[in-house]
């Protein structure tokens, strides 16, 4: 298992340092001029000198981002358990709920900031909010729902009630789907802080950072403050993944099919 | 067998059943009409017939998972509904649902769960399960694990954990190959000499129905009623009897039997 895990992580950072080698050798050979591309060790340079500002403005970003995605899970997870009590409901928002998904949701942080005021994160906040929602109760929905109708009938053999049913049956059926809406879910909500700042709210965060940084020229800056908000997006989507491996251990057990 | 019938209580006891699916619509269907059928406690009873013949329904009226349009359906005596809340009966479908996110024995252990049995009452149990299908070394896999034959072991432990005397199989060994279903097939008639459980099983292979049952109910479709009842009496069976005489006789029976059926 050890010697597994280290099989499968050696490629992508052998791959990942010969590419900023290449990436470092191919600025100084064709001497890009640094507004075009920086190399990879003034960027690290400008991450060291600036660190503070960055961290600051990365750790504001981040709180945005982790509320809103905290906030859009639970809502998307309770409204997903309210529909699958009352068919109806179901049949009639889900549709509605998937055409909302499919449109752009970030486009509409210029209007949020109208209807929630620019004084505070809010409005920023609620575009994360949105954006993590759809995904997350569309899926969590779908897992409570498509239950094999034998595990039903299995369950009313053993006389056994709705709760009971949605209990062992619907929300463990439903872990897998909501791992996979939060593996959209965690990365998507980092992308939409940042858009969402472009727009307004307060301007110590990251989104900010970029831009003003490419403004004043300073591309080794704004370069390293996307390595932040790189960084921060890899964080969550690990998160997710994390928690995905901790809440179902059925899903990494090994197959040893045998008569 | 008539000498000591005294003994024997009637395990499910079905009077004029009717089911109809959809009533009064464009898509109403009458699945089963005037459905008389007596199955004694201890025997194997298979319900066969070609597909929307309505065996799989007929066995749901037992189980009271679908409630019959009219008659009446008795379980040991009792109304089916009460039969089913007093779990008389341990079921097990084709498709095994088994809970991929409870192991082997977890899943055995779900009805007693569910019955409210302490831990240590549940364990022994599901290893006593395990012993009688011979998985005891597989407790804490996982069913993705497992082969499908396995599964459905594990399903035949579950359905049988908290001693039912009644066991409902619903094309248990259908998605299984040839060997294992064979294979399946002296298993189960093992644990049904070992356990004296009364077994109604749906299907639709003449040799299965042929080599398990002590008596073969043959349906005909559209509406689903009882064309005829086999006795078979093979003895104690074993992978030789497939190589009897006896045992080509009664499938001959069975498939005239389906024949007729069709030609009807």
């Amino acid at each position: 298992m050890k010697n597994l895990r280290t099989a499968s992580v050696l490629p992508p950072v052998l791959v990942g340092i010969i590419g900023l080698a290449l990436w470092e050798g191919a600025v100084t050979v064709f001497e890009i001029k640094e507004f075009l591309l920086p190399k990879p060790s003034s960027i690290w340079a400008r991450l060291i000198d600036e660190w503070a500002v960055l961290r600051h403005a990365t750790w504001e970003t981040g709180k945005i981002a982790i509320s809103g995605l905290l906030i859009g899970i639970l809502l998307g997870v309770l409204l997903a358990l309210i529909t699958n009590r009352f068919k109806v409901l179901n049949d009639g928002l889900t549709p509605f709920a998937i055409a909302i998904n499919a449109t752009p949701i970030v486009a509409l942080a210029p209007i949020f900031n109208v209807w929630f005021g620019l004084t505070g994160t809010f409005s920023n906040q609620a575009v994360v909010i949105a954006v993590v929602f759809f995904p997350v109760f569309i899926n969590t929905g779908k897992g409570l729902n498509e239950v094999h109708p034998n595990e039903i009938e299995l369950m009313h053999s053993y006389a056994s009630g709705d709760w009971t049913i949605l209990r062992e049956v619907r929300i463990p059926n439903a872990l897998p789907f909501f791992a996979n809406s939060l593996r959209l879910a965690a990365p998507l909500s980092v992308i939409a802080a940042i858009v969402a700042e472009y727009f307004g709210g307060p301007q110590d965060r990251i989104g900010n950072v970029i831009t003003s940084s490419a403004g004043f020229a300073k591309y080794d800056v704004a370069w390293a403050a996307i390595a932040m908000a790189s960084g921060l997006g890899l964080l969550l989507f690990g998160s997710a993944l994390v928690t995905e491996r901790l809440s179902m251990p059925w899903r990494i057990s090994g197959d040893i099919k045998d008569n | 067998m008539i000498e000591n019938s005294e003994n024997l209580e009637e395990a499910v006891s079905i009077r004029a059943a009717d089911k109809v699916f959809n009533p009064d619509s464009d898509n109403e269907v009458q699945a089963l009409l005037g459905i008389d059928l007596d199955i004694k406690e201890g025997d194997f009873i298979s319900l066969i017939g070609p597909s929307g013949c309505g065996k799989s329904t007929l066995l749901r009226l037992i189980a009271d998972l679908l409630v019959p349009t009219a008659g009446e359906v008795k379980v040991f005596g009792k109304t089916a509904n009460q039969a089913r809340l007093d779990q008389d009966y341990g079921m097990v479908f084709q498709h095994s649902g088994l809970f991929d996110w409870r192991d082997v024995s977890a899943n055995i252990e779900l009805p007693l769960e569910l019955k409210g049995w302490s831990k240590a009452d549940r364990q022994a149990r599901s290893r006593e399960m395990l012993e009688l299908v011979r998985l005891e070394e597989f407790k804490d896999h996982y069913p993705r694990q497992l082969s499908g034959g396995m599964q459905q072991r594990v399903s035949i432990a579950r359905a049988l954990s908290f001693e039912p005397r009644l066991l409902l199989m619903d094309e248990p060994f259908g998605a299984l190959d040839e060997m294992t279903r064979e294979h399946m097939q002296v298993e189960l008639l093992r644990i049904w000499r070992e356990t004296g459980t009364t077994v109604v099983f749906v299907t639709h292979s003449i040799p299965e129905a042929a080599f398990l049952s002590s008596k073969v109910v043959v349906l005909s479709p559209r509406p689903g009623r009882i064309h005829s009842e086999i006795t078979v009496d093979l003895g104690s069976r074993s992978d030789q009897t497939r190589e009897d005489p006896k045992f080509f006789q009664a499938t001959t029976e069975v498939r005239e039997a389906l024949r007729a059926v069709e030609a009807s």
